[in-house]
């Protein structure tokens, strides 16, 4: 279906074929209205209603852990905006709730105050929706399933026919570069190839939206700085937004349009910096400008004044 | 890397121990019987030199305890030297009992596996059975048996089934705890990923729960065989000693016949032996089709 004109009226049902990048003001929506039930809210996705144009929407959102000691506020008034096609990263020391935030966007924590959206419905609609894939900390394969099966996973519990399954996997072992290695158990790779398979896992669900929990924390910084190259290709090759936690100042201003300075007790964000690097495949060298330099010294100082040294 | 010697590293130290436990044997063989031979030497009036002594305390009939070759040579006897459908054939017995044992240790794995999958996808299963499973295994099987066995034969069920039913008492308890367990084994991580994919209970269970119990499975199935075995003799002891290795035991005991208890005993520990070792060997089989790391022997 061809835009709409500019100007021109769209009506709801029209907008949910709409380009979602297309607009930059949300149509507010008896769909998509934060009271709005859940069952109408499910209506309105099946019509193809976005709520936002934003894929990811969060609003004064906070979380409190109930603890034996006490209650401890992983999140506080936290208001963030993420683009289609954006490459966000959410940077800051342990404890200031990046991961939290994150795992909150999947629907795997449940906010405690505040909205969020994500796709334009709720984290949980978005998740029964497999609107996401989630790529963990550790490579978390099976160590039952070769290479090939544990990216089939998510295929399988879809309930894709066997050739179905075999073309994604295929194609998204090509993508992370796995080519030739379907038949080998994890424990038969390295870190960082593992860490490639279960990328390749989570874009196998075909999600327009990928979460990264700190991937290549666990990796030496050779294989890190190759990972990142091959991420960045991969993101400019398939239009996808991405979410990616990291706790490395070059690896965030590196992949970024977007950087999320954070900081703890409570969780909170402290500044948020727009990249003006170009966007797409950027070489490693990138690391070297000016440019860079001047973004990864604003998110230096930025954590350096939102962390507390009173500990 | 020099390859460790098989001979070196595990025939050489099995056969010493082996050694020393049969010269200890014959020593405490010497220590019981000998006083019996004095007595009879007494009763019959004659004289034995210490070396006579020694010897005959090697060979008497009825001994307190039978030296190892009497026994050896009775196991012979009771299965090689007997056709296999001998009342007195250690094979017969042996089959009988085994039986009973295969046929138990399938229910208690099966009840054992049902339990343990109840247990962990209901919290009042959890509450309410697990107080009762444990407490079953505190009542001695050898109280419980001889009125298993009556009630069940006057309700017209004999033969192999309560003998089974008393292995399945014993067996199940281990699968059960071992495959709660199992079955709680995967990482906070990986059940997260299987909710981001939207996946059911059912999925969860059978792409997640089942196959990272499956090495839980194994080690509750070991300790299950080697006592759906001893089950299995204990429910043969109340039977009147018809048929099974408990019944050897019984009867040998009755006749004072301690070569044929001790054969009957070595037969069974055999027996245990062998099954565990089954196990033991399906556990690296399946473990091997599911991908697992091969085992680097260490010394």
């Amino acid at each position: 279906m061809a835009r709409p004109a500019e100007g021109t009226l769209v009506s709801e049902f029209e907008w949910g074929e709409v380009d979602r990048a297309a607009g930059t003001s949300a149509p507010v929506s008896i769909f998509t209205h934060p009271t709005t039930p859940k069952s109408l809210q499910l209506f309105g996705r099946m019509l193809g209603v976005p709520a936002s144009m934003n894929v990811i929407d969060i609003e004064t959102l906070s979380l409190t852990f109930e603890t034996g000691d006490g209650p401890v506020q992983a999140l506080s008034n936290i208001d963030l905006k993420i683009a289609k096609g954006d490459f966000v990263s959410f940077i800051g020391p342990s404890g200031c709730g990046k991961t939290t935030l994150l795992r909150v966007i999947a629907d795997l924590e449940q906010p405690t105050g505040g909205t969020i959206s994500v796709n334009g419905t709720t984290p949980e609609l978005a998740r029964l929706d497999r609107a996401y894939g989630y790529v963990f900390q550790a490579p978390a394969l099976y160590p039952w399933r070769t290479i090939a099966r544990n990216v089939a996973l998510p295929l399988e519990i879809m309930g894709l026919t066997r050739a179905q399954q075999e073309e994604r996997i295929a194609r998204n072992l090509a993508l992370v570069n796995l080519t030739g290695f379907e038949k080998k158990y994890p424990w038969q790779l390295s870190g960082g190839m593992q860490q490639r398979a279960s990328i390749a896992r989570a874009l196998a669900v075909e999600p327009d939206l990928l979460l990264m929990d700190e991937p290549f924390g666990a990796l030496d910084e050779i294989v890190r700085d190759h990972l990142n190259e091959q991420l960045l290709q991969l993101w400019a090759k398939t239009k996808k937004t991405v979410v990616f936690v990291t706790h490395s100042i070059p690896e965030a201003v590196y992949l970024s349009t977007k950087i999320v300075v954070m900081s703890p007790r409570p969780g909170r964000i402290h500044d948020i910096v727009e990249s003006d690097l170009p966007r797409g495949p950027r070489p490693l060298d990138i690391r070297e400008t000016p440019e860079f330099l001047k973004l990864a010294q604003r998110v230096r100082d930025g954590l350096r004044a939102g962390h507390s040294y009173d500990d | 890397m020099k390859k460790p010697s098989f001979m070196r590293e595990s025939v050489v130290p099995v056969l010493t121990v082996l050694a020393v436990l049969v010269a200890l044997w014959y020593v405490a063989a010497l220590f019981m019987n000998h006083s019996m031979v004095i007595a009879e030497a007494e009763l019959k009036g004659l004289a034995f030199t210490p070396s006579e002594i020694w010897l005959r305390s090697w060979a008497l009939d009825k001994p307190l305890l039978p030296a190892p070759h009497q026994v050896i040579a009775e196991l012979w006897r009771s299965t090689a030297g007997l056709s296999v459908t001998s009342k007195r054939s250690l094979v017969y017995h042996g089959w009988v009992t085994l039986s009973a044992t295969l046929l138990g240790f399938l229910l208690g794995t099966l009840l054992g596996i049902l339990l343990a999958i109840g247990i962990v996808h209901q919290k009042v299963m959890d509450k309410s059975l697990m107080p009762w499973i444990i407490a079953s295994q505190t009542v001695p099987i050898l109280a419980v048996a001889p009125m298993l066995i009556v009630v069940l034969n006057a309700i017209g069920i004999s033969g192999l089934l309560p003998k089974a039913l008393i292995s399945t008492y014993l067996s199940f308890f281990p699968v059960v705890v071992g495959m709660v367990k199992g079955l709680r084994s995967p990482e906070a991580i990986h059940l997260d990923l299987m909710r981001t994919y939207n996946a059911d209970d059912f999925q969860v269970f059978t792409k997640l729960r089942w196959p990272a119990s499956v090495p839980f499975l194994f080690a509750s199935l070991k300790v299950g065989i080697a006592i759906s075995l001893i089950g299995a003799i204990v429910g043969e002891l109340p039977t009147g000693a018809v048929a099974g290795l408990g019944a050897r035991l019984l009867s040998g005991s009755y006749y004072g016949q301690t070569i044929q208890i001790w054969a009957a005993l070595f037969a069974a520990a055999f027996l245990a032996g062998l099954l565990v070792l089954v196990v033991g060997w399906s556990e690296r089989l399946v473990m091997r089709l599911m991908g697992s790391r091969p085992e680097r022997r260490t010394a």
